[in-house]
């Protein structure tokens, strides 16, 4: 007797919902022995981790201002998932948002009007699109590697962020620190209950959520995407442009990234840093598949993750354990999640036939 | 002259590590395995190395550690593309971020850490010739040991019956299975040996090229060595230019700001990222030519089944 997999004819409705729930219990149990192997008590690490966060409004309100990011990302990552666009520089475009939205908000300075704002979003998609543009650019007319485009111009994006608050736009009174002046009131993005963070970004994104379900479950052109993801071969019969297709998703992407960097320099941040981001733009890529692609699966994953990041935080206070546990937590939940994923497209057997085969 | 040498050598201390992960991640390609965790692969054997040689003292040890560091996380990626028939491109990321993650758990305690520079191999008269004796001869074992991994990669993929096998089965795996060749077995292989080097890559960085362990300290080294397998059309002996060529690159920032040439850091520091992208784009233009020697079965997942 021994295990192989046999191809279902179809995909598993059961179990792609079932497998991120797999993922996570398994990622959990993976955690707590990490933990006992650090030396602590599993049941309080887990407490701190995924409990203590969400017993306060604070907390609650927290989450959703890590969740805005990565939901916003990880949509914009998505369509370009399905239609096997593998844009992986959400990050950059991310900074390239913040960028663009920043300038406006510098350039307009302490006395603007109710302009500036929706000036500074319509900025950051730009920014975002503009930067995702590049990448789309060279796929389509070189045929280059949108994996690897995409990522360098990440690392391009985040040396450009650090030229400019090092540089240019270093505020002139900040004492020499490397960041920009402080945003004025009219440049920020308002905030929905005073006490905490939570800003006019998170139910933005709730409305962008269910626009983009909309988009891919009604419209012609999220009918187009699928497609193309399924089968490249049939999309060019049915006269998709595949070339129209990578452009339209990395340009969303882009600006969904885009928008998510500025809602961070407009919303909690209120000027440019250095550091805007802990890397939202590559763990949205995890949110991304934790959510199945799909809008409203990703805003699960992207407060599922969020709870992660506070978790990571509480634990660095309470336990004095290091922030890199969030890392870890989120890598190893993408690898269970891709392992258990093997049970979507294929069916456990006990076999006692002999195969030479991969899933012995 | 003097300066001119300093210069190489410095060129070749930022080419080694990168030479050492396309190598591996090439023989990997080669077999038809798309392995983007080069990044996390190579910041743990970073972290491995560090680590063992600090705590062992032993140079030796740590460099086989950073090797085995790198060798675990490519069994975990083999796992679940070979065997549970996951997303190569999905997993390579997941390899990555936990690389990342898990590297700045274990050497937290390591951070700032001195550790003595990995010693050069010194050949008594050799290494006392002017100007050539420090560029030929004064380097450590492991400069020497990627630069002799080209040849044996060559050698290894073009005239062993082992190099044949690995690259029938990425030409196309259900005729090199028809014909009874263990596919699943010799992509693991090739996928260990990819780690392995990445690692070995890591632990250059940490034990040689900056003695010390920071987080992150790869720095998208990983992702430039898997551009770099683009570049040389998965010829192992274009792989000695470009990674040479990137080195050159990586280096010349600092130069350009020790001529007192006023750009700003940052701006120099984009150079390696572009010089990639712009070599990409280059060598993409041309698909027919660049897919010649492209495996044909990269990235498609194998089960004999289906």
């Amino acid at each position: 007797m021994r295990p192989r997999l046999e191809a279902r004819v179809g995909t598993s409705r059961t179990m792609v919902y079932a497998t991120p729930v797999m993922a996570v219990i398994l990622t959990m149990a993976c955690g707590s022995v990490l933990f006992a192997a650090l030396g602590h008590q599993p049941p309080a690490v887990l407490y701190a981790f995924f409990i203590q966060p969400l017993s306060s409004t604070y907390g609650l309100a927290e989450l959703a201002v890590k969740a805005t990011p990565l939901v916003l990302c990880a949509i914009g990552l998505s369509f370009g998932f399905r239609a096997n666009v593998w844009n992986i520089g959400a990050e950059g475009q991310l900074t390239l948002g913040a960028i663009a939205g920043s300038g406006v908000a510098l350039w307009a300075g302490g006395d603007a009007g109710p302009w500036v704002l929706p000036a500074m979003i319509f900025a950051g998609l730009l920014g975002g699109a503009a930067w995702a543009a590049i990448p789309a650019f060279f796929k389509t007319r070189f045929n280059a590697n949108e994996i690897l485009t995409s990522l360098m111009l990440t690392y391009v994006a985040i040396l450009l962020l650090s030229y400019l608050v090092h540089g240019p736009w270093k505020d002139p009174d900040g004492y020499s620190f490397p960041q920009s002046r402080m945003f004025a009131d009219s440049a920020l993005l308002p905030l929905l209950t005073t006490g905490t963070r939570l800003h006019l970004g998170a139910p933005i994104t709730l409305f962008l959520a269910l626009a983009a379900w909309w988009m891919m479950a009604r419209m012609f052109i999220g009918f187009q995407i699928k497609v193309v993801g399924l089968t490249t071969a049939a999309a060019g019969l049915a006269g998709f442009s595949v070339k129209r297709l990578i452009w339209i998703t990395l340009l969303t992407g882009g600006g969904l990234s885009g928008l998510a960097g500025l809602f961070e320099v407009a919303g909690p941040i209120g000027q440019l840093q250095p550091t805007i981001s802990p890397g939202y733009g590559f763990t949205a890529i995890i949110v991304a598949f934790l959510g199945r692609l799909h809008p409203m699966g990703i805003l699960v994953a992207g407060l599922f993750i969020a709870l992660s990041y506070l978790g990571g935080e509480t634990v660095q206070i309470e336990l004095g354990l290091p922030l890199a546990v969030s890392g870890v937590f989120q890598g190893m939940l993408l690898f269970f999640l891709l392992a258990a994923d093997v049970l979507v497209r294929y069916r456990l057997r006990w076999s006692r036939a002999m195969t030479t085969q991969a899933a012995g | 002259m003097e300066i001119l040498a300093a210069i190489l050598i410095t060129v070749i201390g930022a080419a080694t590590p990168l030479l050492f992960a396309a190598v591996g991640e090439l023989v990997v390609e080669k077999s038809g395995v798309l392995n983007l965790g080069v990044e996390g692969m190579m910041v743990l054997g970073a972290v491995g190395a560090f680590a063992t040689s600090l705590t062992t003292g032993s140079a030796t040890l740590g460099i086989l550690a950073g090797a085995a560091a790198g060798a675990v996380m490519a069994l975990v990626f083999a796992v679940l593309t070979l065997t549970l028939l996951a997303n190569q491109v999905a997993s390579g990321l997941a390899l990555t971020i936990f690389g990342i993650g898990a590297s700045a758990l274990i050497g937290r305690g390591f951070v700032g850490m001195p550790l003595e520079r990995l010693p050069g191999l010194d050949l008594p008269g050799l290494s006392d010739l002017a100007v050539v004796g420090p560029l030929l001869f004064g380097h450590d074992v492991l400069v020497y040991l990627s630069i002799a991994s080209i040849p044996a990669a060559i050698w290894f993929l073009n005239r062993s019956r082992a190099g044949l096998v690995l690259r029938s089965i990425g030409e196309n795996h259900q005729a090199a299975h028809a014909l009874g060749h263990p596919v699943i077995l010799v992509r693991y292989l090739a996928l260990l040996f990819g780690g392995a080097m990445a690692g070995l890559g890591g632990a250059y960085l940490s034990l040689a090229y900056t003695p010390m362990w920071a987080e992150n300290m790869t720095a998208g080294r990983g992702w430039i060595a898997l551009a770099l397998v683009v570049f040389a059309t998965w010829r192992p002996g274009r792989l000695l230019l470009g990674a040479y060529l990137f080195g050159g690159i990586t280096v010349a920032q600092l130069h350009i700001q020790g001529f007192g040439i006023a750009i700003p850091a940052q701006i120099l520091s984009m150079l390696p990222y572009l010089a990639t992208i712009a070599v990409l784009v280059a060598i993409s233009t041309d698909g027919a030519r660049a897919r010649l020697n492209a495996p044909a079965s990269l990235g498609r997942i194998f089960h004999p089944e289906a």
